[in-house]
């Protein structure tokens, strides 16, 4: 037998009745502050746990606790220190990594010949943890900054190739037939119609290759490195200085976060056509 | 110049879709090509535009199309194909950016092609922002901007709703007035192919052959009036006539698929 709502039900008198409202589609919409509220709530509640006893200083520093962390590593300078090496290995890893995995991905997006190797060695490649590469990249370039960048920009490079080749996959054939109805050359082809069809999935490969940059650069200065936030937070960890630990932590939030801002303001303004 | 199909023939695989189809589009002449569905009259219009090699026969050129043309061959597509990153001006001059114009000569051809298609005040929307009648106009004046001597009409209007059909069937009227620009118009609605088209050719179900060519006994200029209709309704009739058994076979085939 049929579950029916009382609305479906036929009034014995003839009255008319409303129509139920049965739901538009699961359409979440998203606050603007909400994310923000909430975040803030955590925090409070944190520091008020903390500030009450309630939770180990060691185990977890309040969030006020880390935020002097923070100020007193900027004022005593070891914050530039550290963040300006961080920022060099992952700007100059994420623009070698990528150069070469646009590079790729658009062979393999556009040659017959590129896609059938190259598809099989990113196969083959792309699932390895490039950090477990790091010795060896040790061993062929030397203990300086070489193979810590090394390491970034191989795990940017196959992230950005996929991406890349995926992207000009999905751009509209139908796009690239008008083109060729109209005789245009194969370089103008590419360059007005596959780079700006295939623009939305790289700049969304950007994202991820932003955050395998970050991963990679703290990977890779725990292991060997002076300077760096990676490097800072291990040291901080062995000597149980859990609140300059998590100041290291947020530091690579914050810088995660502005990241994303960067690559979201690319997307205002790139694809405003969306 | 004359766009002649000559015994083309083509197959998907081991799906036969053309079979030896010869025809001559002559310069200024607007020919229909109608069929019922899956005869491969897309298909055909392809391989006369050069996107689509045929297993055998070949689209061929006769005589020099005029000098100003810098595209003889030029689709109007049923999607449109608007870059959807471009402006109305931006995709209209999009098939000149590798042309040896000059910026001033391209701004020209953009203006008029603009202008001839009541899209003037819109050059600077984006196709998103656009009705889908208004992307066809946009479609239509990236082809005029080229000064096509052949257009390739592939069911241009079979995405619109049927006032908007009804306006862009008079643009065509129009533009293909004084005989200066031919076309090849694939559709499956006879009316427009009755309203436009000089000849009809008659496409049999798959694999398309040639039924019949039916020739259209008055100017386009006089298929608007009243006396007109009633001849224009009889040769829709003779059509449907011709392809009604092959039609309701190949939507039968379809849903079987």
């Amino acid at each position: 037998m049929l579950d029916r709502a009382a609305s479906d039900v036929a009034p014995k008198d003839g009255a008319t009745r409303r129509v139920r409202f049965r739901g538009a589609g699961f359409v979440p919409a998203s606050s603007r502050y909400g994310g923000w509220i909430a975040l803030a709530l955590v925090i409070a509640i944190w520091q008020a746990a903390g500030s009450a006893g309630l939770v180990n200083a060691l185990f977890l520093p309040t969030p006020s606790a880390i935020a002097r962390a923070i100020y007193q590593l900027a004022v005593s300078g070891a914050l530039w220190q550290h963040l300006s090496a961080s920022l060099l290995r992952i700007g100059v890893g994420w623009v070698l990594g990528t150069a070469a995995g646009v590079a790729v991905g658009f062979a393999i997006g556009l040659s017959r010949l590129a896609r059938s190797v190259g598809i099989t060695f990113i196969s083959a490649l792309f699932p390895i943890p490039k950090i477990a590469l790091l010795p060896l990249l040790i061993l062929w370039l030397g203990i300086g900054e070489e193979p810590k960048i090394a390491t970034i920009a191989l795990g940017v490079f196959f992230s950005t190739a996929i991406s890349v080749y995926s992207g000009v996959d999905a751009v509209p054939r139908n796009l690239i037939r008008m083109a060729q109805s109209f005789n245009v050359p194969f370089a103008t082809i590419v360059r007005k119609v596959i780079w700006p069809g295939a623009l939305p999935a790289i700049l969304a490969g950007f994202r991820i290759t932003a955050s395998v940059a970050l991963l990679l650069v703290v990977s890779a200065e725990m292991i060997g490195a002076q300077y760096g936030i990676g490097a800072f937070v291990l040291q901080a960890g062995n000597l149980m200085q859990t609140d300059q630990l998590l100041a290291g932590v947020v530091i690579l939030s914050v810088f995660g976060l502005a990241v994303g801002k960067v690559i979201g303001w690319l997307e205002t303004r790139l694809l405003h056509w969306r | 110049m004359d766009l002649i199909a000559n015994h083309i023939t083509h197959r998907f695989g081991d799906l036969a879709v053309l079979d030896d189809v010869s025809f001559t589009v002559g310069a200024g002449e607007v020919v229909a090509i109608v069929g019922p569905s899956g005869c491969g009259k897309s298909t055909l219009l392809s391989i006369l535009g050069g996107l689509l090699q045929p297993a055998s026969g070949a689209p061929e050129l006769r005589g020099a199309p005029p000098a100003d043309s810098l595209n003889p061959l030029t689709f109007v597509f049923q999607d449109f194909a608007l870059l959807p990153w471009a402006t109305v001006e931006e995709n209209v001059e999009f098939p000149l950016l590798h042309t040896q114009l000059s910026a001033a000569g391209r701004r020209a051809l953009v203006e008029d092609a603009l202008r001839r298609t009541g899209l003037t005040d819109f050059r600077q929307t984006y196709p998103k922002q656009l009705s889908g009648g208004m992307r066809q106009r946009v479609g239509i004046s990236r082809a005029l901007a080229v000064k096509p001597a052949i257009l390739l009409m592939d069911e241009p209007l079979s995405a619109l709703d049927s006032q908007t059909r009804e306006l862009l069937m008079e643009d065509f009227v129009r533009l293909l007035a004084d005989g200066g620009m031919g076309a090849v118009y694939v559709t499956h609605n006879l009316e427009e192919a009755a309203r436009l088209a000089d000849r009809i050719v008659v496409l049999s179900r798959r694999p398309g052959r040639i039924r019949e060519v039916v020739t259209v006994p008055m100017t386009r200029a006089v298929r608007g009036e009243a006396t007109a209709r009633e001849k224009l309704l009889a040769l829709q009739n003779q059509i449907w006539s011709l392809i009604r058994n092959e039609a309701i076979d190949a939507e039968r085939e379809v849903q079987h698929a």
